[in-house]
């Protein structure tokens, strides 16, 4: 059955989006179609049209012979947001998210070099910069929806497939009377 | 779980969702499954965007500017995009250049005495065809002619020519026009052969000379080999002749041995059809408790088979599976193309055989029978004689014909409506001219699960009939259309008022049906006609064509012939091109000043529709035509 997103009170108001590198095949479908959610005409073929043209907030980079997916973490006491002079960005407490406010934003670059994660980048004109907004009005964002291998994830499904695998991998060792070696997950 | 509208949003007919409903209780999956499962699709791919020529990619552009802008070997999304369609051309120029090469073969071994049960039908054509080769036939008997045929068509195959022969047919200016272009068609393997070599990393990358090559490898196709699979299988099985039929799954039988014949290639449907007809089949099916041997065709062998010998037809390219899910198929032959490798799946859930006949097709879970010339006569015997003993095997629990079939007719060789007009296409001209017939129109194509099936070609015909546009169909279109009921005599009341009195002077529907998918160059050769007779380009005429539901790389071939001889062509679904800004101008605006067409892409049918009759208004107004 298919995963249906964790009530709130046990996922935090928001669920973020974790990765399993180890599933990515590197297609970059999510960047593709993050730009499309965060374009004017939500659709491939005329967002590729549109100028300035919409920018992804995913990004699949190739590092340690792996490919994987990276997008802000939203942090819960995030340096973007203490770096942030006018508080465009700032902890949202009812989402739980890092939210921006483009009116407020006077382009400083702060943030850029704040984040640890490289997470946010400079926008094409206004606003001045662009990071992942967890496509606040879709329950699975776009990137997640995209993946066709399900490297993205809620957290919520995350945390339950990774205990279900564990859970399987434990009971199945004591049936059999033996250790199972955990399979391995990605490159270290 | 599919909800009734679910159901009712992947097609329009009847037949499909009575079908659908029984493969969801049987627990089959579909196209439709399938096509869902695949949800999300690759953007890249989507947009031409992606490359994997050669192993230093694969390679794919970033759409929206920020990642790479150039493959591995520099090759930019223009480069890119315009070597995969070019690739899309050849694969689809060569399908049907190699199912023409075929029936040469099969005209060969006619003519040299080893293929049995075969035979030249049509002396007249046979000879008519020859002398356009400077072959000639004084005194000579046919098979003599035919070998020297054969032999000049595979001619036409190779490298030793300036220009194929049977281009000669076309308007001269439209043929000055190829030449001074570059892009007259010189040999049908050779067109082909050349483009992927110009596609192969390094070579062309000029995105403009591969999309001229890309046009001189369709014309390849669609006035070389595809006008021979036409021409040939006209000799040795006939040329049609209207004929009235039946169209849906209603005509499938429950108390008859059911075969259907599935593909593209009449070679083996045409010893099937013999076979069932001999009279100690007939009697075993008879002593097997079945009323009799009912053949159906599907697809555009079906076609083949309805234009020439009026046999029933039972649905186009979404219908393929739903035809096994009414549990009452004996047997499908298969012979190649647009046959889905997931069909051997779906047969296992009922008693049905699946044929595969084809040396260069084959497909999981069917059986292999290879037919060829020489034993195909005796080879059709024997699998009908074990399609009726699989008869008693048939699960009655589990059958279901879902409707009464409807009635069409069909058998509009470009010689059936010359004949209908009197002999000359005059009488079409003059109809033309007095605007009772506004213009003319070819619904062509394939099915495409993207598209709720028969939508956009019921709905484009439709409304073209109602502005007095005749429409010629062929292949999946041409199915959708008789389905709907539009190929009936009487259909000429949905006609507007011109369009309906010319076809009921003549008798005929206001939708003629001109067969198969290589058959759409007996659409071309009527425009070709038209223009002769009147001493004008084919772009001069109020003419279009539209592929609505296309999904095959053949469709891409054919829309690009039609282009390239002057056809404006409007498309439902997107071709990958829209990756690069230049392609896409290129072929929707700037072919037009470069061979007097474009194409158009416009999936809502209604919309469509709107376009052409622009068109057609504005040729019109080019003639000083009202
Ligand atoms: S869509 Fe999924 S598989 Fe493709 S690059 Fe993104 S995370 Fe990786
Ligand atoms: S031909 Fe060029 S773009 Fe295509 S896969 Fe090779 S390097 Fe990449």
């Amino acid at each position: 059955m298919e995963y249906q997103g964790l009530p709130r009170s046990e996922a935090g108001p928001r669920e973020r989006v974790l990765v399993r590198i180890e599933r990515c095949v590197g297609c970059r479908n999510c960047e593709l179609a993050c730009a499309v959610a965060h374009s004017q005409s939500r659709t491939l073929a005329a967002a590729i049209r549109e100028e300035p043209r919409p920018q992804r907030r995913i990004y699949v980079e190739a590092v340690a012979e792996s490919r994987a997916p990276f997008l802000c973490r939203h942090c819960d006491d995030a340096p973007c947001a203490r770096a942030c002079p006018t508080r465009a960005l700032f902890q949202d407490s009812e989402s739980g998210l890092v939210a921006f406010e483009a009116a407020r934003c006077i382009g400083c670059h702060g943030c850029l070099m704040a984040c640890p994660f490289g997470m946010i980048q400079a926008g094409r004109g206004s606003p001045f910069i662009v990071k992942c907004d967890r496509c606040p009005d879709r329950d699975q964002p776009a990137c997640v929806a995209a993946c066709p291998t399900g490297a993205l994830l809620l957290e919520g499904a995350y945390l339950s497939m990774r205990r279900r695998d564990a859970i399987a991998r434990l009971t199945r060792a004591a049936r059999q009377g033996r250790a199972e070696l955990p399979p391995v997950e990605a490159s270290p | 779980m599919l909800t009734s509208d679910d159901i009712r949003n992947r097609t329009i007919t009847e037949d499909g969702q009575r079908m659908l409903e029984k493969a969801e209780h049987d627990q089959v999956r579909t196209v439709w499954d399938r096509y869902q499962a695949q949800l999300p699709q690759c953007g890249f791919c989507e947009l031409g965007l992606s490359c994997r020529n050669c192993a230093m990619g694969p390679c794919r552009i970033d759409p929206f500017g920020e990642g790479p802008q150039v493959g591995v070997c520099g090759a930019d999304a223009d480069i890119i995009v315009a070597r995969n369609l070019g690739r899309m051309i050849a694969a689809g120029a060569a399908s049907h250049s190699d199912h023409g090469r075929d029936l040469v073969e099969v005209l060969r071994q006619v003519a040299e005495g080893k293929a049995p049960g075969y035979q030249i039908r049509e002396e007249g054509k046979l000879r008519a065809l020859a002398a356009e080769f400077g072959i000639s036939g004084d005194g000579r008997g046919k098979e003599a002619v035919a070998l020297d045929l054969a032999e000049a068509l595979e001619e036409e195959f190779g490298t030793r020519k300036k220009e194929l022969t049977l281009v000669r047919r076309a308007p001269e200016q439209r043929r000055a026009l190829w030449t001074k272009l570059g892009i007259m068609p010189r040999g049908i393997d050779r067109e082909t052969s050349e483009m992927m070599h110009r596609t192969h990393m390094g070579v062309d990358n000029n995105w403009q000379s591969l999309l001229l090559h890309g046009l001189r490898n369709a014309l390849s196709d669609g006035w070389g080999g595809s006008l021979i699979a036409t021409e040939v299988s006209d000799i040795l099985f006939g040329v049609p002749r209207p004929v009235h039929s039946k169209v849906n799954l209603g005509v499938l039988k429950t108390d008859q041995v059911n075969i259907l014949l599935h593909g593209h290639n009449p070679i083996v449907s045409e010893m099937i059809a013999q076979a069932a007809t001999d009279d100690d089949l007939v009697a075993l099916a008879k002593a097997k408790g079945a009323a009799g041997i009912n053949l159906a065709g599907i697809c555009c062998t079906g076609n083949e088979l309805l234009m020439r010998r009026g046999i029933p037809m039972a649905g186009n390219h979404l219908t393929t599976e739903l035809a096994l899910v009414t549990g009452a198929v004996e047997m499908m032959f298969v012979d190649y193309q647009c046959i889905m490798p997931a069909l051997g799946q779906v047969a296992a859930c009922y008693h049905t055989r699946m044929i595969s006949t084809s040396d260069k097709a084959g497909f999981p879970r069917m059986e292999h029978h290879e037919f060829h010339p020489d034993n195909a006569r005796e080879l059709a015997r024997k699998l009908v004689t074990e399609a009726i003993e699989n008869y008693p095997r048939r699960v009655p629990g589990k059958v279901k014909i879902p409707v009464e079939p409807v009635d069409m007719m069909a058998g509009f060789s470009v010689e059936a409506i010359v004949a209908a007009l009197g002999g000359t296409v005059q009488p079409l001209i003059d109809a033309i001219v007095a605007g009772k017939i506004r213009g003319a129109v070819g619904v062509v194509g394939c099915n495409n699960p993207k598209i709720r099936q028969d939508y956009g070609h019921v709905n484009l015909t439709r409304k073209l009939i109602a502005h007095d546009i005749l429409v010629v169909d062929t292949g999946c279109a041409a199915v959708a259309n008789a389905r709907a009921g539009f190929k009936v005599a009487e259909a000429a009341a949905l006609a507007g008022p011109g369009l309906r009195e010319v076809c009921g002077a003549l008798g005929i529907p206001p939708v003629l049906h001109m067969g198969s998918c290589v058959d759409n160059v007996r659409i071309t050769m009527l425009a070709a006609a038209l223009a002769n007779a009147l001493k004008m380009d084919i772009s001069d005429l109020p003419l279009a064509a539209a592929a609505p539901e296309w999904y095959s790389e053949k469709a891409i071939s054919i829309g690009c012939y039609a282009v390239a001889s002057g056809i404006y062509t409007v498309l439902g679904p997107m071709p990958p091109v829209l990756g690069s800004k230049n392609v896409t101008q290129l072929l929707t605006e700037g072919l037009e000043k470069v061979v007097g067409a474009t194409f158009a892409v416009e999936p809502d049918p209604d919309l469509a529709a709107d376009l052409i009759i622009a068109h057609i208004n504005r040729k019109r107004a080019g003639l000083g035509l009202s």
